[in-house]
């Protein structure tokens, strides 16, 4: 019996490829997990984990939470190390990872650009780039709503609500 | 009798004209207050604080209110169209408030839950008129002790629910808690793993999390499906809000049960979050459609929403008539008035008549005004969904960075808010729970510091949770909401015993 | 290829106009873009209202040329928000409020910072601290009260009070050093919290600041026994603070009070100082300031300059030799 063919859910048949099976990453994410409770645990035993006279000590609650995450996981990892019926399929189609990719860097790229060129450019920037780059707008289309959200975005954070959020050279030429 | 009375010389007090401006106006801003995530109504109202200075103390708190209100109905309508919280205390919303989104029925979805917001609203000013001085009694009676046993009942009556692994619920629930517990212990002001970083310091903040866990989560997992919204938008017409309507009346029991939970955890003060999450759970303990919680069942919206509407209302109540704020909100609310030079407290039902029903009357009327301007913006909301997705999903993430860059003023938060997302699409594909995480999250601070000042108090003695009578019956309700499933179980099996089989063929 | 040029020319523009940004030094200081007011605590406490009515003043008098925001840095017990200015060196259009945690978050936390890190400025009023049991209790004097503690066993009294390592706590340990007896201390999340636990029996005493007591106290629902100040305060009404002895006439000898004052970042010019001096002068001076101090009885004493400096220096002195006693530093 080969367990690891039966359970394949929603195999799309085609050009997908396989990236990595949901079971290699049920193992990846309780390990991180267990590696947490750890890390959780030992800082607890450095504060503490002792019940003084008048009550629990800083450490004992996350310690015990600690160590109630690190057996959970543990459970999880091991079901899934020996388990025969651990999920083999694809964790996710390649194509689709394709698309999370695309979202995902963008905006990590964003957060980045935010430190230095603060929230109104760095949305500017990105919202044009994800209309032109995955909507496939036009500059004319996109241009645009790039400029107008963030100069609303603007206008209700820093002049009627007076929040001031992160800014950039930009701002600061005009006063700001 | 005499409260009547004094209410009818409130709405006297209101008929000025520019009163009435001002509602609307607080409403509208209060709405948009909701809507942004992150900038709550704490955070709104604080900001809007000195621009009342020169109104009358009246018109000033009417408006102040009313932001209020507006940020109560505004947090539902991100919940429901992007499944990302605009406030803590709708968190709860999303768990049923998105799928019915998602199933294109995204105005069922919205006029229930600003229906049942009203609805909460109403019966927790009925209490604020009628009741207020036996109340505030109450609200003393709470200590640490008594403050634990809410947040275990908060608890016990929501987990248990799901049908995930119950070691990944584990697992969830505790890196919820150990979140919640990075930063300054708050009762030996030790720093835990923070590992020398001024950053971490701050915590984990919850609203952080939830953007990044069910907003960014969302989004990363709708891509998967390609450049569209799974909603389907529908053409939204006073039918579909009537017929929504027709379908509320039969959750009267729910209504009940989440408006006394809310006015309870409200005046206690507990706060409108873990107030949406008791009814969410209680909701779904003793409904008939139990199985269908989570997948867009409308009485998981009417729920959390009635509770966390009727819990920030009456919060309001431990403010004036105790100078205690029963919300962050309230609390800058209790700074507004001391700084109109009223002293809230016992004396001001007293020495302020005019202003306390004054205010009490804008309740019932922002409410009504609050109810209407979200009603009539249900079909531009629901429209949103008909923006195509390449131009709605950057404005959104655009939207979640604010929100987390505002709750505590700090890049780093966005980085955070962003892993979270990753962490969301990663734990909802392998159907890791995240309702137990973020309860924990919001719950867990809390909930260990009042037990562990329960101990201080009773010098590490654990009896002090069955100390009195009120202490020890939120407690005993804790057990039987924990063990509810088992009870049932037995009940059904009685039940069946005498009856046969029609115990089966009850739910159609 | 489009879109990069796209993105180059949106980043040529941005450089062009952050390189136009340097502007004119100007012989008397005034700012020239919104003032950030810091506050190193959370919405809603007592630093964050004082805070917001300084913002609201100012506003509604016109009495600073631009205008002026709040922002809330709490983390960490307010470390994040004194680090922010520590660490914005130069920058004249950011001032913070203090509390107490001035002086106790370096020491309890060993976060690097201390009040030589920043630019004092002036000191807004000094916020005093009353030892309040609640009215029921057998204690009428605080005689009476440190009567009992001292014929009482350890721990056997419940202080309650906001924060932990703080100035609550800080007062406990010095009313502890007194009497010769350990309390239980409780910490609370914030000063109401912590008035109502007290009216409604949780607790026996606190050392609530007399705003969070007021309404209580004039309901009957507490009793004040001595305030912790060199004079009495001033009766304001019906609130008739000119009752309460000093601890030190009551025979406790025990003195605190907290800073509310004002600091900018380091590095600033001394034409910058004076401004902000000038312009707390100001708010001082407007009706709803005189009438915010009787209500939270506030000792009103304005210093600025050398003056200030030493107090301070006083101040952190007191601290850091209370917290040593009480084994609160970080190790």
């Amino acid at each position: 019996m080969a367990p690891e063919h039966d359970v394949m859910p929603e195999a799309v048949p085609g050009e997908d490829q396989s990236t990595v099976t949901t079971r290699v990453m049920e193992l990846v994410v309780a390990a991180v997990l267990m590696v947490l409770a750890g890390v959780v645990m030992l800082d607890s035993v450095r504060v503490g984990i002792g019940w003084a006279f008048d009550g629990p000590e800083a450490g004992y609650f996350p310690f015990y939470i600690g160590l109630i995450m690190f057996l959970a996981s543990a459970v999880t990892f091991g079901v899934n190390l020996i388990g025969r019926n651990a999920d083999t399929s694809n964790f996710v189609e390649r194509s689709a990872l394709r698309l999370v990719i695309k979202v995902l860097v963008p905006t990590v790229v964003y957060a980045g650009v935010m430190y230095f060129l603060g929230i109104y450019v760095a949305s500017a920037i990105y919202i044009c780039f994800f209309m032109m780059w995955l909507g496939k707008y036009s500059i004319r289309k996109a241009a645009p709503v790039a400029i107008v959200i963030p100069l609303i975005l603007f206008w209700l954070f820093e002049i009627a609500f007076l929040i001031p959020l992160p800014k950039g050279p930009l701002e600061a030429a005009f006063g700001y | 009798m005499d409260a009547l009375l004094s209410l009818i010389h409130g709405f006297g007090v209101l008929a000025d004209p520019m009163n009435i401006v001002y509602m609307c106006v607080g409403v509208v801003l209060g709405v948009l207050i909701g809507v942004l995530p992150g900038l709550g109504g704490a955070n709104g109202i604080a900001i809007l604080l000195p621009l009342t200075f020169s109104m009358s103390p009246t018109a000033a708190i009417i408006m102040l209110s009313s932001i209020y209100w507006g940020a109560l109905f505004g947090g539902a309508i991100t919940s429901v169209l992007f499944n990302i919280p605009g406030e803590p205390w709708s968190v709860a919303t999303t768990f049923d408030g998105h799928p019915m989104a998602q199933q294109g029925k995204a105005d069922q979805a919205l006029t229930a839950a600003f229906t049942s917001s009203f609805i909460g609203a109403l019966l927790a000013v009925a209490v604020i008129t009628f009741l207020a001085p036996v109340v505030a009694g109450f609200a003393l009676r709470f200590g640490p002790a008594e403050f634990f046993a809410v947040q275990l009942l908060t608890f016990c009556s929501f987990v248990g629910m799901g049908r995930e692994s119950p070691f990944k619920v584990l697992a969830a629930m505790m890196l919820g808690f150990a979140l919640a517990a990075v930063g300054m212990d708050s009762v030996t002001g030790q720093l835990r793993m923070t590992f020398g970083t001024v950053e971490l310091m701050r915590g984990f903040d919850f609203l952080i999390a939830v953007i990044g866990l069910f907003g960014i989560g969302e989004i990363l997992l709708t891509m998967e499906e390609g450049l569209s919204f799974r909603g389907k938008s529908t053409k939204i017409t006073l039918r579909s809000v009537m017929n929504t309507w027709v379908r509320l009346p039969r959750f009267w029991i729910t209504y009940l049960r989440s408006a006394a939970v809310g006015c309870w955890l409200g005046i206690t003060p507990g706060g409108a979050t873990p107030a949406s999450f008791m009814s969410y759970g209680l909701a779904q303990r003793f409904s008939k459609n139990r199985a269908g919680f989570g997948k867009g069942e409308i009485e998981g919206v009417v729920a959390p929403e009635t509770a966390a509407h009727a819990a920030g209302t009456s919060a309001l109540l431990p403010m004036l008539t105790l100078g205690i704020p029963g919300s962050p909100t309230a609390a800058v609310m209790l700074g507004g008035l001391l700084i109109w030079g009223l002293q809230p407290g016992p004396m001001l039902f007293i020495e302020q008549k005019d202003f306390v029903w004054g205010l009490i009357a804008s309740m019932y009327l922002s409410n009504v005004v609050g109810f209407l301007i979200v009603l009539t913006t249900v079909p531009l909301w629901a429209s949103i969904l008909r923006i195509p997705f390449s131009i709605i999903a950057p404005i959104i993430i655009v939207l979640c960075c604010i929100g987390a860059y505002t709750v505590h003023n700090a890049f780093l938060d966005v980085v955070i808010m962003l892993f979270f997302g990753v962490v969301g699409y990663v734990f909802k594909k392998l159907h890791y729970p995240l309702a137990p995480l973020v309860l924990a999250l919001v719950l867990g601070d809390m909930a260990e510091s009042s037990f562990r000042q329960s101990m201080l108090l009773s010098q590490g003695n654990i009896s002090i949770f069955w100390s009195n009578w009120l202490v020890g019956s939120i407690c005993a309700l804790a057990m039987v909401m924990l063990f509810w499933p088992l009870i049932a179980f037995f009940i059904d099996k009685a039940r069946n015993g005498k009856l046969g089989t029609h115990g089966e063929t009850g739910r159609v | 290829m489009k879109l990069a040029r796209t993105l180059a020319t949106a980043l040529t523009t941005v450089a062009i106009f952050g390189f136009a940004a340097a502007g004119p030094a100007l012989a008397e200081w005034k700012p020239s873009k919104t003032i950030e007011f810091i506050v190193p605590a959370g919405t809603g406490g007592g630093a964050d209202q004082m805070a917001r009515m300084i913002q609201g003043i100012i506003q509604k008098h016109g009495l600073a040329d631009q205008s002026m925001v709040v922002i809330n840095k709490s983390g960490g017990a307010g470390a994040e928000g004194f680090m922010d200015v520590k660490e914005s060196d130069g920058n004249e259009h950011k001032i913070i409020i203090t509390l107490s945690n001035l002086f106790t978050t370096p020491l309890a936390t060993g976060v690097p910072f201390s009040w030589k890190d920043l630019t004092p400025v002036a000191m807004l009023a000094l916020d005093n601290f009353v030892l309040w049991v609640n009215a029921d209790s057998p204690y009428k004097t605080a005689q009476d009260y440190v009567g009992a503690i001292k014929a009482g066993a350890d721990n056997q009294f419940k202080m309650g009070g906001t924060g932990s390592k703080q100035e609550d706590q800080i007062v406990t340990v010095a009313l502890e050093q007194v009497t010769g007896k350990k309390f239980t201390y409780v910490p609370f999340k914030g000063g109401g919290d912590v008035a109502k636990q007290l009216v409604g029996g949780h607790i026996d005493s606190s050392v609530n600041n007399p705003i969070e007591q007021v309404s209580f106290w004039q309901a009957g629902n507490t009793r004040a026994l001595c305030v912790f100040a060199a004079e009495r305060m001033e009766t304001q009404g019906a609130a008739k603070w000119g009752d309460v002895p000093t601890c030190k006439e009551a025979g406790v000898d025990t003195e605190y009070q907290m800073l509310r004052g004002i600091f900018t970042s380091p590095g600033v010019s001394q034409e910058a100082v004076d401004y902000y001096v000038a312009l707390f002068q100001k708010v001082r001076e407007t009706p709803e300031w005189k009438d915010f101090m009787a209500k939270g009885a506030f000792s009103q004493s304005f210093m600025s300059g050398d003056e200030f400096k030493a107090w301070v220096a006083n101040a952190e002195t007191q601290h850091k030799d209370l917290m040593t006693k009480a084994g609160f530093l970080a190790e």
